[in-house]
Order: structure tokens, then sequence, then C-alpha cells
């Protein structure tokens, strides 16, 4: 697919407040690979950690919302730790979830939930899957 | 010339050179067989002939007195010739009495799998040698004079350093450009990487001192018409073009440029700004003079116009005014001719996209300088409008061998990082995007120069090569990709930057070929070694520095501007020369003055002697490389201690 680049299409509102929930420079970045390369759940996500950062540079946030990525991370800093550039990954997938469940979706109505599985679900994964849903 | 007295006591010394030759060559059974061989009057092997210890035990063999020839058994002469033949010095023997036989690069390397025919051709490389030294005569180098002067070729920064550092040393040189001012391409530029100092406000110091040192002769709007000579005495015709202006009377004050009533694109604000027909290239010229440019001067089209020459207060103008020729003589030519940008409509794909507002990255710096014809503003050339998404496309004819060029530029990478910046601070709502292939910036603050320009100023690189350029109302479309991410990349742009690839500047294979010195493939003059001695060339006094050489940035050419000032000073620091008396001869009993050697000696060295019908050799300018020997149908032409009789004695010491 074609990306238009344009002077409207990077002042994106979502990307500045990523910017500013996660405090790192989104520009700094050069694509280097090592968050991926050291990530021990990178195999498990749909689209690799470098290439969240790539797709935030070009304003492309859409893309990333709708893939598992942010909701496979684990937090687990070794991205931000190894960067040679500072750019804190881990913050920055924290500010993508937090932009992803601001926009307050319900993905899954408790209602609407069959019995038995309300029976075997744990109360947490429920609450969590309301917002969180991962496809 | 006498047949050299055969020698008999020859002196062989054999070396290991650590496991190189010794794991695959059997010294043992190499010295065991030489020894025996007729003439060998002392063998000897050690781990490194060429250390100090290695080279006593040859020097003190030189001064048993005991031998009379020398043969060493090593790598290849063109590493230790020169040492060997030093220590003989040293020993009170005749340098050109020692010979090298290769046995490493020619023996023991190439044949490392097969021990015992190594060691066998080893034997024959030396016993053939052996034979050609019998036969070596002693010979004296010839000294000449040289002449405490030098020509600079090109007066950019680079000229201009060399010509500075050597004036300064004392020694007279003239400074030749073929345009009207020195000061070259640097003098175009709006401000330097990486420190962003402005360009005319480093250089115009620099042109200045130049026009005020005593020992710098400037020669502008000249060319180099016809080189003769050798290093050390060089003779130089150097064409003055005319500028039908009288430069003693002319004082540069401006009048006669404001009367003309004819206007032309200015060369030097790359066509985007305007000169009048007669002109100095830009307001701190030096030396500020003017010239008159007679394809577009009304006079010299229409016969009528003249008003220069009414309005000149000095009756500097002369329309008779014509070219001539001056010889100079020099010691030594630096050749510093510097670059020209790849003409952009080479590059097809681009061409659909191109407009007033796809520029080059000569334009653009003229489009930032506040002495250009914009003063500094930052407008679109169409309409006057300030691009607020503007691309720049980096590699544009370098890095592609197959349809432009196969080198990297070198400067691109840092001054489009330069160019964003720049842009940056004259609209900073605008967007500037880089597409690039790698960022090269191996320079000292060249790396953090570039994070600076995407950090702070936010400039989105995208890595790729831009596949087309088309017009799209006033837009210029850019389509490219972005290999990190796989996704295709399409820009709306309002101005399009094309770092196009260096090239050596105009005319220099004709100048090379009036120098005699090469070119690469690319066309930029070849050094003479590639680490060791980067500013030589091989022809002996004729040095090169700046962007002729090979595309480098300010920095790198100021510092080889410097090494090969040294150099030349180093060269003209000597009384007299020596030069290598491996020269050809002539045997005139054999001559039939036939002349074909004369039209194959590539150094002028032969004449024929009209009255005794006989060529002659000029010792001075003789190279030794041979080609009138092979040329003569007589065998007349001989070369020292490369004799027929001593090829056939090597010949026959291996059949």
């Amino acid at each position: 697919m074609n990306v238009q680049l344009s002077s409207e299409e990077l002042d994106n509102e979502d990307i500045d407040k990523i910017i500013e929930i996660s405090g790192a420079n989104l520009f700094a970045c050069y694509q280097c690979g090592k968050c991926t390369a050291g990530c021990p759940t990178s195999e498990f996500m749909d689209i690799p950690p470098h290439e969240v950062i790539r797709l935030l540079q070009f304003g492309q946030i859409e893309e990333i919302l709708c893939k598992n990525t942010l909701w496979i991370c684990a937090s687990c800093i070794t991205c931000a730790v190894r960067c040679p550039k500072g750019v804190d990954l881990s913050k920055i997938m924290e500010a993508l979830r937090q932009i992803f469940l601001r926009k307050n979706v319900n993905y899954v109505h408790p209602n609407e939930v069959p019995n038995e599985e309300l029976q075997t679900l744990p109360q947490i994964a429920l609450i969590a899957n309301f917002r969180k849903f991962t496809h | 010339m006498k047949n050299p007295e055969h020698m008999n006591r020859i002196g062989v010394f054999v070396c290991h050179c650590g496991i190189n030759i010794a794991s695959i060559v059997d010294i043992e059974a190499v010295t065991k067989e030489i020894s025996k061989y007729p003439g060998v009057e002392f063998i000897k092997d050690y781990q490194y002939m060429c250390s100090e210890p290695g080279q006593m035990i040859f020097k003190e063999a030189c001064r048993s007195g005991q031998i009379d020839g020398i043969v060493v058994a090593s790598c290849s002469p063109t590493l230790h010739e020169t040492t060997f033949r030093r220590a003989s010095i040293e020993a009170g023997m005749n340098p050109y009495r020692v010979e090298i036989a290769n046995i490493r690069e020619q023996c023991s390397w190439v044949h490392h799998d097969e021990e015992e025919k190594a060691t066998e051709k080893a034997i024959d490389i030396m016993k053939s040698v052996i034979e050609r030294s019998r036969r070596n005569e002693s010979l004296t180098e010839v000294s000449l004079q040289t002449i405490k002067k030098v020509l600079v070729i090109g007066a950019g920064i680079s000229g201009m350093q060399v010509a500075l550092n050597i004036a300064n040393s004392g020694v007279e040189t003239f400074l030749l450009d073929r345009q009207p001012s020195i000061g070259g391409r640097m003098a175009q530029l709006s401000e330097t990487f990486p420190t962003l100092d402005c360009s005319q406000c480093i250089l115009t110091p620099r042109m200045v001192e130049v026009g005020q040192n005593k020992n710098i002769t400037l020669m502008t709007y000249s060319e180099v018409e016809e080189v003769s000579g050798y290093v050390g005495n060089f003779n130089v015709k150097i064409r003055r073009k005319a500028a039908y202006v009288d430069w003693d009377k002319c004082t540069g004050c401006g009048i006669c440029y404001q009367k003309c009533p004819k206007t032309v694109p200015s060369e030097f604000e790359q066509l985007i700004g305007k000169r009048k027909a007669i002109y100095t290239p830009f307001p701190q010229a030096v030396p500020n003079k003017v010239v008159i440019d007679n394809n577009n001067c009304l006079y010299f089209k229409t016969g009528k116009c003249r008003l220069c020459e009414k309005a000149c207060p000095l009756g500097a103008i002369d329309f008779e005014q014509k070219e001539r020729i001056e010889e100079i003589e020099v010691g030594a030519i630096v050749v510093a001719t510097g670059y020209d940008l790849y003409e952009k409509e080479k590059i097809e794909e681009y061409k659909m996209g191109y407009c007033e507002d796809v520029l080059d990255g000569l334009t653009f710096e003229r489009l930032l300088s506040s002495s250009g014809p914009t003063q500094g503003k930052l407008v679109r050339p169409s309409d006057g409008t300030v691009p607020k998404e503007i691309v720049f496309i980096q590699c544009v004819g370098s890095r592609d061998p197959d349809n432009h060029l196969p080198y990297c530029s070198r400067i691109c990478c840092m001054y489009t990082a330069k160019h964003t910046m720049l842009y940056k601070h004259r609209v900073p709502d605008g967007q500037p995007y880089v597409f690039y292939m790698d960022i090269r910036s191996g320079g000292k603050n060249y790396e953090e120069f570039v994070q600076r320009a995407i950090e702070e100023d936010n400039v989105l690189y995208i890595r790729g090569r831009v596949a087309r350029l088309y017009r799209e109302d006033d837009k210029v479309v850019v389509v490219g990709a972005d290999t990190l991410s796989g996704k295709t990349i399409v820009i709306r742009a309002d101005m399009v930057v094309l770092a196009m690839a260096m090239r050596p500047s105009g005319g220099i294979e004709e100048l090379s070929k009036k120098l005699k010195i090469q070119v690469d493939g690319n066309g930029f003059l070849s050094e003479a070694h590639p680490k060791l001695r980067p500013v030589e060339t091989l022809t002996q006094g004729v040095f090169v520095a700046g962007c002729a050489q090979a595309p480098k940035d300010i920095t790198d050419t100021v510092s080889q501007a410097g090494a090969a000032a040294s150099k030349v000073l180093e060269l003209l620091s000597n009384e007299k020369l020596l030069h290598d008396p491996i020269t050809s001869w002539i045997d005139e009993e054999l001559c039939a003055g036939c002349g074909q050697c004369v039209s194959q000696c590539s150094y002028n060295a032969i004449q024929l002697d009209e009255k005794k019908r006989k060529a002659f050799i000029n010792e001075i300018l003789c190279q030794g490389c041979g080609a009138c020997i092979v040329t003569c149908p007589s065998g007349a032409a001989q070369q020292k201690n490369f004799t027929i009789k001593q090829y056939y004695s090597m010949i026959e010491s291996l059949v």
C-alpha cells in the first residue's frame, strides 16, 4: 500500500500524545533494529518493535493499533535498556496502549458473553478483554 | 659505450622473509645449489635480509672486497631494491651492481602448494638474475638543476591553499584559473558543515590573502596551453584569454556593468541569477577585474553599443584586445582543478518532474546564500512562493554502476543534512524529507550533525532511492520506497533538491594529456599510490590536490592541499635532483637514423641528429620505459643494465 506523506499527515494529534505520554523522541530512532533483535516476545508480534517506531515516524498510528504487538509487549524494558539512541520503546508501547484504551471502544459486551464462559473465565481476563481485545 | 666487464665474483643473499619464503622454498637446497653456480663467490641466507642485522651482513660482505656484483633473493624489487642499493652505497659499492631476484611474489606466494617445484623455480630465478648481474655496469645518477617556482592549476580552496603554503615558504607561485576570479566552488556555497559557518566569510579572507601575497602571481581567466620539460624544469605555455579590458587600468569600480544593457544568466549563480555581458562573477572577486563575455556583448554581436567604454572613467575597455600566450618556467606543477556536478538531464526517470523547482545541490546553495539571487530568502524559482514540502534526494547518479557512476560522491550526505537544517531555519513550519541509501557521515562531528538534523529539526529520512518524479498541478510528485518499513512513499513536493554526483571538472582529460598524468576509470586524476603517495602522480614533479583526485569535502581538501604543498617544497628544497640512470642509449654504429624511436617516445626524450642521421637520447627526459628498444629495427636502442645480451644470457641459464 502506498503511503502519502505530507506535513499534515505527520502533524498528527495522536503522535503528539504518544510523545507527551512516553517522553520519547520518536525521530531519534535510526532503525538499527536492536530492540527487535533483543525482544523476548517479538516472534509472537504481528509487526516487530522497530517497525512500530518507523510507522509512528510516518504518522501511521492506525496501522499499529490494529496489530497485536502492543499487547504482546511484556514491558520488560530490554529494548529501552539497549537502545543506542535512548528511545524508550517500552514507554512508547505503554503510550500506544493508553491511546488505544482512551478510544473507549468496547470489543466485548459483558451481556453477550455466554454463561458457560463466564463461569470459567477469570475475572481479570474478562475485564481486560472489554477494551484490549486483540482479535 | 664500452662493453661492461663481466663480473664473476657474485655475492648472493637469500632471504627467508620469516616463513613467507622459507616455508615453501627449501632455502638449504637453494643455497647449496646456487653456491655451486659459476661465478658465485659468496652466499648467505638470513631470516630477514631487510632487517638491520640482515643489512649488516650485506654491508660486511660488500666491504670485504670479495665480491663485485650482488643478487638479493627476496621480495619484489619495488619493495626493497632501494634498501639494498642504499646499503651498498654505504658499503662503498655502486648501487647499480645490486639486483633483486624476486622469489616471494613470483615464487613462494604463488606456488604455496607445490614446494618442490617452488624450490626449483627459485633456483632458476636466481640463476637468471645472476646471469643478468654479471653484465651490469656501474652507473651514476644524472643530476639536474631545479627551478624554484611552482604552477598551481585551479584556484579553488584547494589551489589557493597549496599556493599559500608554498608562497609562505618563500617560493614563487603562479596560481592559474580559467574563471576571472579565484575562489572556485567554495565561493558559491552558502554555509558549510558541520559548523554552519558562512562559506564566503571564511573563504574571502583567504582570497584576499592570496591576492596580497607577494610570492603569488595570479593568472586568472587563463588556461594551460602546452606543457613541456620535466621535473624541476617545466616550461608551460599559458593562454591568457582576452578580457577586452585592460586589467592594469581596471579598478573594478563597477560603473561599466551598471551601464551594460545586456543581461544574461549568471554561471556563478547557477543560472538562477543574472549578470551583465561585462561582469565580475561576484562582488568579492579577486582580482576585482571585469571581463566582457563576447558571446553576449551587444558590440560583438551587432557592432553597436560600446556603452561600457563610454562609461569607464579609466579608459580600461579595449575591444581590440587579443588573447596571448605567456610562457613560464617552473620546477613543479600542482593540479587542483576541482569538480563539476553530474548532469541531471542524464537521469531519465526523473525528467517528467523537471521544472524550475527541481534543483541540484549547488543551485540550492545559491538559493540559500545571503549573497545569492534571492538574498537568502528561500522561495521557489517558478512562482516565488515558500516551499512547504521539500524533498532531498541523495545518491543521484552516484553509487549506480549500471546506469551512471559507480562511486560514492562522499559529500552529499553531509551537505544534504546541512540543506535540511538551513531550510528549517528559514521555513520553521516546512517539512523536509530526505531519500537516502546509507548515511555516510565519517568525519569529526559529522554523525552528530546528521543526528541533529533528524532529532532537532524533525527531518524525515526515508531509506530508499526515488524511482520517479512527475508533475501534478504546481507540485512535483516524488515516488520512492522506504525499505525499512517496506512501504511505497508518495510525496507531493513543492521543491526537490537533487544531490547530484560529483565529477571531475570539464577539460581534465585534455589537461592530463598535456601533463602526461593518468586519469582513473571515473576520470579523476590518479595518484602514484593510494595510501603511501596520495598527492604525487606517476609523472615526477606533478602533484594533485582536492576534488580533481577524488570527491572530498573542504576539510579533506585543505589537508590534502597542505600535503601537496609540502611534497612540492620537499622536491624544491634540493639544489639538484638526481635522475635514475637506467635510461636508453643508442649504439651509433647500428643506428640507421630511421627516426621510428622518436615517434614512439612519450617523453620527447629522443631527437634525430639531422647531420649525423643518428638518434640521440636526452638522459634527463628518458624514463627508461623501453618503448624505443622494441621499436628499433636495427637493435641500436638499448637500455642500460637491461641489454639484449643480458636477456639472452638470462634465457640461456633457464633453458
